[in-house]
């Protein structure tokens, strides 16, 4: 088996602003996929429009910078017809859930086996500074001088509400974090949608500040993985716990406001792998405005069966079960007459 | 019924069966004409639907029809006005009388006509021939659900399976006006039910008791019309739709071309037949993705195009509209697709079980952007089979999307098909890069007749990047250099006007004629027909008939410009005559136009072209 480098998926100069979110992500992108090891010639980088989506102009595979919001019926229709590729869709938050949204529900729903990238940056960068489906109400934007009145999407919300089986998040700027996140993603066998939080410097800077550094995510995120308490703080000092139908942050081996004093015990341990989504839910939607730390990581990874290979796997079960196997076979299939 | 009725000698006879769309017309119709087709008959048949799935029973919006018509010689079309017509109900007499001759033999089910029946068909008196003027003596009035009824009554069948054999009586009834071999209808029954015996056996024995009805109660006439048998092409034939002819040209190109057949589609009328077909026959692995929507549609079939399959998507006009975005992606990637286009009558949602060719401009140019795209149209029903099979080759072989336009009229009716021979097919070869071109190869080379290579994924050393921003012609990257830009569009236009085409051919009286009748798809038969009644009247008549669009056969301005007269017919406000005159110069035909959503009719054409002549 060949072993590849971060230079082997790596191609041309990008054009994206200094400080973009964008280039962060592209070098944890070639990173992933030198650590995953299939060939440049098996994958297929798949893209709508906009900044971000410029992305697979700087891969040295196989690849399509498409059409505003496609990029997932795009991607489907490539996968379905050559299972054997790897394929990655990166789209951004309007390309992937304003325009394409309605593609962005169905690939989750039908379970292809994409790698299903979402950089939210929460605006349209490419046409100058428009609010997107992500962006929070109230957002001030060229398009909206007065604030939007309009609620945003929550990615991860519109992923289990597709029934989706995977979602991962990670900040653009934590290299180990996305890389982490994208080699599980390919690793899932099914649309694996992954947010990657992204920072645009020039029309909505500062969206994910308090996430976007070391020392932010220290206090402001909690790392969740398969498997193990959900803790977080510099020392892990805090912890989630369930209460009632909610969550809750208590700090560890010391008394709450609530006069108890809880340990590791009693917090929450993270199944990623639980068919039921109503936890992994509350811990996508754990914001900082609402006392709680972001969650990044793998959110939700169960396994389910694939589109693609449910197709492969009926064509097969069908040829078995039918005489006819060519064009000339399925001719005689009907009713025929002869004039002599 | 009359003893007047008399044997008559016919070239060729049309037979419509109405009644309620449960009734099985068009099951009846369909035994009907390959019963006759097996003794070497020509036909040609078209249904005819309601817009809703199933009205209610007995009313006027619920009728549907299926028309046969079946020659001694080679028959164009389904006919204009029948020389039969079977009600089973009120509501059929009185909406498809329209669709009879003056002299027609009308078949109706007496036990259909009660008080009931005629309210909901809004008769206002119980003479209901009277009321619609026709001559008693015309009808064939029989009490079919009591003969069915008792014919059945031993059985042990319920009575909602006994009345689904209605229609089987018909069918006997109208077998021995034409004196046909029952043999061949019950073979076709065995086959069909061949699960269910008991099904098979009652059906068989209403037709024998219908034609047994037509034969002792009018036994002075042995039969009512003969067709002869001419012109036998032998052969193995079966009737085929143009739907499933369309289906069936995919699956051969790509079996031909040696590629996985990807259809991504999205359910339409008149066009869903295709998806059905071609879901059916995973046993050839053919895939088929019902997607989300008609852009879902499209844009997969891009992807899968991309990823190295004979991808197709399959819609009618509405449809296009939304498809017409991701199309426009496969003329900038060059990569190969066929949309298949189902015309019905528009705009918006329109007549959506009706035909119109009102979707010729949107095709040629529905899309932003110099946007060249081969466009085709199939003639007939069993046409269409070759023609998804040409659409497919040029598009593999031509790296180009290519629209093929079929119609309601033509998806919906059959035809007697010979079984085609692959083997005499041409080959498809796509022209996939070749390998001694690695190192050195980018994606928007051409080969000498201008077509890109097609680098599919999973070939080392070919990894590229494709997309909708134009690219450099010599790097393909992306480009938005001036000259670059307009260097691309004319080269992308002269790949499609480089395809090669077939000549136009002319018909008729093609050295003398004083009118030339000009079309293109689905009117074929009907023009067709006219000509051949013009110039049986003594007129000297030419037709010729386009196949290809664009690029138009190079002798399409010589053949325009050749005749004193030229009539452009077409079921649109004058889409193809537009296009001409925008090819050809100098070049001002006569129009024939109409949109009624319902095929031509031969003898208005014939009226219409003799006022031009």
């Amino acid at each position: 088996m060949c072993t590849y480098t971060a230079s082997d998926y790596k191609k041309g100069q990008p054009r994206w602003c200094p400080g973009c979110g964008d280039h962060f992500f592209l070098a944890s992108l070639h990173k992933a996929m030198a650590e995953i090891g299939v060939a440049p010639k098996d994958v297929a980088v798949i893209s709508g429009i906009g900044c971000s989506s410029r992305l697979p102009h700087y891969m040295a595979t196989y690849g399509m910078n498409t059409i505003h919001g496609r990029a997932a019926a795009i991607a489907t229709g490539c996968k379905v017809a050559n299972s054997k590729l790897a394929v990655w869709q990166i789209s951004g938050d309007g390309d992937g859930l304003a325009i394409g949204g309605n593609h962005f529900i169905h690939a989750n729903r039908r379970n292809i086996d994409l790698n299903m990238i979402l950089l939210n940056n929460r605006i349209y960068g490419l046409t100058k500074g428009q609010y997107s489906p992500t962006s929070p109400r109230g957002f001030v934007s060229k398009s909206s001088p007065y604030g939007t009145v309009e609620d945003p999407f929550r990615p991860a919300e519109l992923c289990f509400g597709a029934r989706g089986h995977f979602f991962a998040r990670a900040v653009a700027t934590d290299a180990p974090g996305t890389i982490a996140v994208l080699k599980k993603a390919y690793a899932h066998k099914g649309s694996a949608g992954c947010e990657i939080l992204q920072n645009c410097v020039i029309f909505n800077n500062g969206t994910h500040d308090g996430v976007y550094d070391k020392a932010g995510r220290e206090k402001n995120a909690i790392y969740v993985e398969h498997g193990k308490p959900l803790v977080f703080g510099e020392n892990k000092e805090f912890g989630l716990i369930q209460v009632g139908f909610g969550l809750k942050v208590v700090e560890l081996n010391k008394e709450n406001e609530d006069g108890k004093t809880y340990t590791i015990d009693d917090v929450l341990v993270h199944d990623a792998h639980c068919e039921d989504n109503t936890l992994q839910l509350k811990l996508a939607l754990m914001g900082n405005g609402d006392g709680f730390p972001v969650a990044l990581g793998v959110i939700r990874d169960v396994e389910a069966p694939t589109y693609n290979d449910a197709v492969e796997a009926q064509i097969e079960e069908v040829k078995a079960k039918k005489p006819y196997h060519t064009f000339a076979e399925l001719l005689e299939t009907n009713d025929i007459w002869e004039v002599k | 019924m009359a003893d007047s009725l008399e044997v008559k000698e016919r070239e060729s006879v049309v037979v419509r069966f109405s009644g309620d769309s449960g009734d099985g017309m068009q099951l009846a119709g369909n035994i009907f004409s390959t019963v006759s087709a097996t003794v070497g008959n020509s036909i040609s048949t078209f249904p005819d639907y309601p817009a809703d799935i199933r009205a209610p029973q007995g009313s006027l919006t619920g009728v549907s029809g299926f028309q046969v018509h079946i020659g001694a010689g080679q028959v164009y079309t389904p006919g204009d006005l029948c020389d039969v017509l079977v009600a089973m109900n009120a509501a059929a007499l009185k909406t498809q009388l329209k669709y009879a001759k003056p002299n027609a033999a009308i078949i109706i089910d007496t036990d259909s006509f009660g008080p009931k029946d005629l309210e909901k068909a809004a008769f206002q008196t119980e003479d209901y021939l009277g009321e619609l003027g026709v001559d008693p003596d015309r009808v064939i009035a029989c009490p079919l659900t009591t003969m069915v009824k008792d014919c059945l009554k031993d059985s042990g069948m319920d009575v909602k399976s006994i009345m689904k054999c209605r229609n089987m009586f018909a069918l006997g009834l109208v077998c021995w006006l034409f004196d046909r071999d029952l043999e061949i209808a019950f073979n076709y029954l065995k086959e069909k039910f061949a699960k269910k015996a008991g099904v098979a056996e009652a059906n068989i024995k209403v037709i024998q008791a219908g034609y047994d009805y037509g034969h002792n109660t009018h036994s002075s006439v042995a039969n009512v019309y003969r067709i002869e048998t001419k012109n036998k092409v032998p052969g193995r034939y079966m009737d085929i739709t143009g739907n499933k002819a369309t289906a069936y040209g995919f699956i051969a190109a790509a079996e031909k071309a040696g590629l996985k057949l990807y259809l991504g589609s999205y359910p339409i009328t008149p066009a869903t037949d295709v998806l059905h077909e071609l879901s059916k026959h995973k046993s050839l692995g053919v895939t088929t993705v019902q997607c989300e929507d008609e852009i879902a549609g499209c844009a997969s079939s891009v992807g899968a195009s991309f990823a190295g399959a004979l991808a197709v998507t399959s819609t009618s006009g509405p449809g296009v509209c939304l498809k017409s975005e991701a199309m426009n992606l496969a003329v900038i990637m060059e990569l190969p697709l066929v949309v298949l286009d189902v015309q019905r009558g528009g705009p918006a949602t329109g007549l959506p079980t009706k035909s119109e060719q009102t979707d010729l401009l949107q095709a040629l140019f529905g899309r932003n952007g110099e946007s060249p795209m081969p466009v085709m149209a199939a003639m007939s029903p069993t046409d269409c089979f070759d023609a998804a099979y040409e659409a497919s080759k040029v598009a593999l072989e031509h790296m180009t999307p290519v629209v093929l336009l079929t119609d309601a009229y033509v998806a919906y009716g059959s035809g007697a098909f010979k079984l085609p021979n692959l083997a005499e097919y041409p080959a498809i070869n796509p022209p996939y890069v070749p390998e001694e071109m690695k190192g050195t190869w980018t994606p928007y080379m051409r080969a000498e007749n201008g077509t890109r290579y097609w680098a599919v994924p999973g070939r080392e050393g070919f990894e590229h990047i494709l997309g909708g921003l134009e690219k450099d012609d010599k790097t393909g990257a992306i480009s938005t250099a001036p000259e670059n830009h307009d260097l691309m569009t004319r080269k992308r236009q002269a790949k499609i006007d480089a395809i090669p085409v077939p000549d136009l051919e002319v018909l008729g009286d093609k050295d003398d004629a004083d009118l030339l009748i000009v079309g293109f798809g689905g009117t074929y038969g009907h023009l067709r027909a006219a000509m051949d009644e013009m110039r049986a009247a003594g007129k000297k008549v030419a037709m010729t008939h386009f196949r290809y669009i664009n690029p138009l056969p190079k002798n399409t301005a010589e053949v325009m410009m050749k005749y004193p007269k030229v009539v452009v017919a077409e079921q649109n406000m004058g889409q193809l005559a537009g296009w001409l005159r925008m090819k050809v110069d100098g070049f001002v035909p006569a129009q024939y136009n109409e949109v009624k959503g319902q095929p031509f009719k031969v003898a208005e054409l014939v009226e219409a072209f003799n006022k031009i002549i």
